[in-house]
């Protein structure tokens, strides 16, 4: 690791008086919440560790929500939080809180230092444990004492913890059982998750597709996992998913889940879920197997190396048995596609499909995207086509507003000579709007495409679908002028109010060199179709 | 089995409320190793349930071994201490129920007699229930710990 997102405080003095003196590459934010998503959008950018550096009080409690945004989708991070002395821990000190206990629940560990002696090895074991099994993020809480402290620097041996043993060889004797489902299945689909990105097995997959000649949908998590030039690829499944996606669920006889966990936003009501199908459920996390969902063969593994295992045991006994069998599968999801596909109407209004859609030829799928929550991240998910890993940066779990911006400085730095954009709404913009200036100072040319409705989308949505249109605490009447905020804050501005305006605006946005927002005035009661009301069969959709 | 370390069951508890499960009784002590804790947890649930906490516990990094006694055969006590009121023409009978329940009297008092019993839950439940009428006036238990038991040949 070569990089910090941080925040100085008392607490933290000691840390950055020797953090100048080294080769980190440190990044002032102007949030702490701020910090921990860029460091999360360096780690899902780079497939490297994040780290965090902080204060002590709030400054660690400022980092909660974006813990929990990381620990939701799995991001390996490693957060050092400033702390009172030693001595005054449990006295109600000066910008005390116990952040060990505050996290425990949504980190994947965390510690309290109180002997010097056990610095070096405990950072050791929070790197490892962040990047390994199931990632997640780690918490180091550093007392200002041990930080001006001084102890032996002992040379770095492997970490082996009797208690974390990771299991990433998967049972091949299930693995067998799998491949008998597989030969028999006559409507096979697979179902990939943000874990395959994370055990970086896209290449895998791919072949696993073409092995056994089955579709592949993906979460919101897994968005990029799988090409979208094929026909096997059926989009999104949930709540926003693909009308061929969601009805491929309905009526497969075997669902492959790899990487997955089946959150509520993916199954809809769970009794109606996937009710043809044996399921197969491929995690390196024991915990999210038969948690929601009832699996037939369960097997526990890192995805990459199952799936390596699966494509060896497949390639040697399922070449060629189905020759075209799987045709008039292939024909039914083909039906689902042309007859209800993803649509909107194009008005004299901008839609903001349109913008996503544009910008999606524009950079020619090129871009790293990130986004906000609500909205904006769904038009994202369904419209910029991802094609590769890595590249659709979302706070998938915990729908963390305020995540994209900070999340796209972050990629910017892991990637500094790819295009980095941020997809948002004009509500959750404003929830870290701030890290504009950090985006300024280190010359950033991140691009913020605020698809501007005036309300809080999402949720007006449900309020005019499910709540009698009574927009309750939706309507931000008010907002910055987000041009002279550009300006205030030394980045670009721009705006487009007309759909002749959005192709010019997004093209002379995305070639300056520079920090830019790009503000689209859209129709303010587009809702994002389709839509499974929330606890309904993820078959019974709401289409345009 | 766990690690003997600060904030180990914190994560355990934190754990059980965090995810709507129950406890039901939970005794924490150190083993033979002073490193390594035993907690022994009572808890409820289907099978889902169950498999789900064990698999939960496995998780946490400072837990080092699960073992679900459910379908072993295993040995469980619960220790009582039961304070109850002992008015002289009742003295007699406590005496008599504490010597068939194989307790003892660990305190006497003018009016009350402390008594220490211990066994599985019904042993207790059932002691409870004879002296309940005469007053009981505090009870402390310990929650239940367990053995597996060894393989008879």
């Amino acid at each position: 690791m070569d990089t910090i997102f941080g925040y100085p405080g008392a607490a933290v003095i000691d840390i950055y008086d020797a953090l100048v003196k080294t080769d980190f590459k440190h990044i002032l934010v102007r949030h702490e919440q701020g910090a921990v998503h860029a460091a999360d959008g360096y780690a899902r950018a780079s497939g490297k560790v994040g780290v965090c550096l902080v204060t002590s009080g709030p400054g660690a409690t400022n980092t909660v929500s974006g813990i929990a945004a990381a620990h939701a989708d799995s991001i390996p991070l490693v957060l050092f939080t400033g702390q009172v002395p030693t001595g005054l821990i449990g006295n109600d000190a000066f910008q005390e809180v116990d952040i060990v206990g505050i996290t425990r629940p949504c980190t994947k560990h965390n510690y309290l230092i109180t002997k010097i002696e056990d610095l070096a090895g405990t950072i050791r074991e929070a790197f490892h444990i962040a990047r390994s099994g199931r990632p997640g993020p780690v918490l180091v809480d550093l007392p200002k004492d041990m930080m001006s402290s001084k102890a032996d620097f002992k040379p770095a041996k492997s970490v082996k913890l009797k208690s974390y043993q990771p299991n990433y060889k998967p049972n091949v004797r299930q693995l067998g059982k799998v491949v008998e489902l597989i030969k028999k299945a006559k409507k096979p689909l697979i179902l990939a998750g943000g874990g395959v990105i994370l055990s970086k097995a896209a290449g895998e997959l791919k072949k696993f597709a073409e092995a056994i000649e089955s579709p592949v949908t993906t979460t919101l998590m897994g968005l990029g996992a799988f090409p979208t030039d094929t026909s096997k690829w059926l989009g999104m499944i949930g709540m926003h998913g693909t009308y061929r996606a969601n009805m491929a669920s309905a009526n497969c006889d075997l669902m492959i889940a790899i990487g997955v966990r089946f959150d509520d936003r993916v199954t809809g009501k769970i009794d109606a879920f996937a009710p043809k199908a044996k399921i197969v459920h491929i995690d390196i996390d024991p915990t999210s197997i038969r948690k929601n969902i009832p699996v037939a063969i369960p097997v526990v593994g890192d995805c990459g190396e199952t799936l390596k295992i699966l494509n060896e045991l497949v390639g040697a006994q399922v070449k060629g048995i189905f020759n075209g069998s799987r045709g008039a599968w292939f024909d039914q999801i083909e039906e689902w596609k042309s007859t209800k596909k993803l649509d909107y109407r194009q008005e004299d209004v901008i839609k903001p499909q349109y913008v996503v859609e544009t910008l999606h030829r524009l950079t020619k799928g090129k871009a790293i995207i990130t986004t906000e929550v609500g909205q904006n991240q769904m038009w994202a998910a369904q419209y910029y086509h991802f094609d590769r890993p890595n590249c659709f940066i979302t706070s998938g779990g915990l729908g963390c507003m305020g995540f994209g911006l900070p999340a796209a400085i972050g990629a910017q730095i892991a990637c500094p000579d790819s295009l980095v954009v941020d997809i948002a709404g004009d509500g959750s913009i404003q929830m870290n709007i701030q890290e504009l200036a950090t985006a300024v100072q280190y010359g950033l040319p991140v691009k913020v495409v605020i698809l501007n409705n005036g309300y809080l989308g999402m949720v007006r949505q449900w309020q005019e679908l499910f709540y009698d249109r009574c927009y309750a605490g939706t309507c931000m009447d008010h907002a910055p002028d987000f041009l002279k905020l550009a300006d205030a804050y030394g980045a670009v501005g721009l705006r487009a109010t007309h759909p002749e305006e959005v192709e010019p605006v997004l093209h002379e946005g995305l070639s300056t060199r520079r920090t830019v927002i790009m503000e689209f005035k859209v129709e303010k009661e587009e809702n994002v179709y389709p839509m499974v009301p929330a606890g309904a069969p993820i078959t019974e959709m709401l289409l345009v | 089995m766990v690690e003997n370390r600060p904030g180990v069951l914190s994560r355990i508890v934190g754990l059980f409320s965090g995810r709507g499960f129950n406890i039901e009784s939970l005794c924490v002590a150190e083993t033979a190793d002073a490193d390594i804790s035993r907690i022994t947890l009572v808890t409820c649930g289907d099978m889902g349930v169950i498999e789900q906490i064990k698999k939960q516990l496995n998780k946490l990094i400072n837990v080092i071994k699960v073992v679900d006694f459910t379908d072993t055969p295993f040995v469980q006590r619960d220790l009582a201490l039961i304070k109850v009121r002992a008015k002289p023409e009742h003295r007699a009978e406590i005496l008599r129920i504490t010597d068939i329940f194989r307790g003892r009297v660990v305190d006497v008092g003018s009016e009350f007699y402390t008594l220490e019993v211990t066994g599985d839950l019904d042993k207790i439940d059932a002691i409870l229930g004879l002296l309940k009428p005469m007053g009981v006036k505090e009870i402390a238990r310990t929650g239940t710990i367990a053995l597996p038991r060894e393989k008879r040949k």
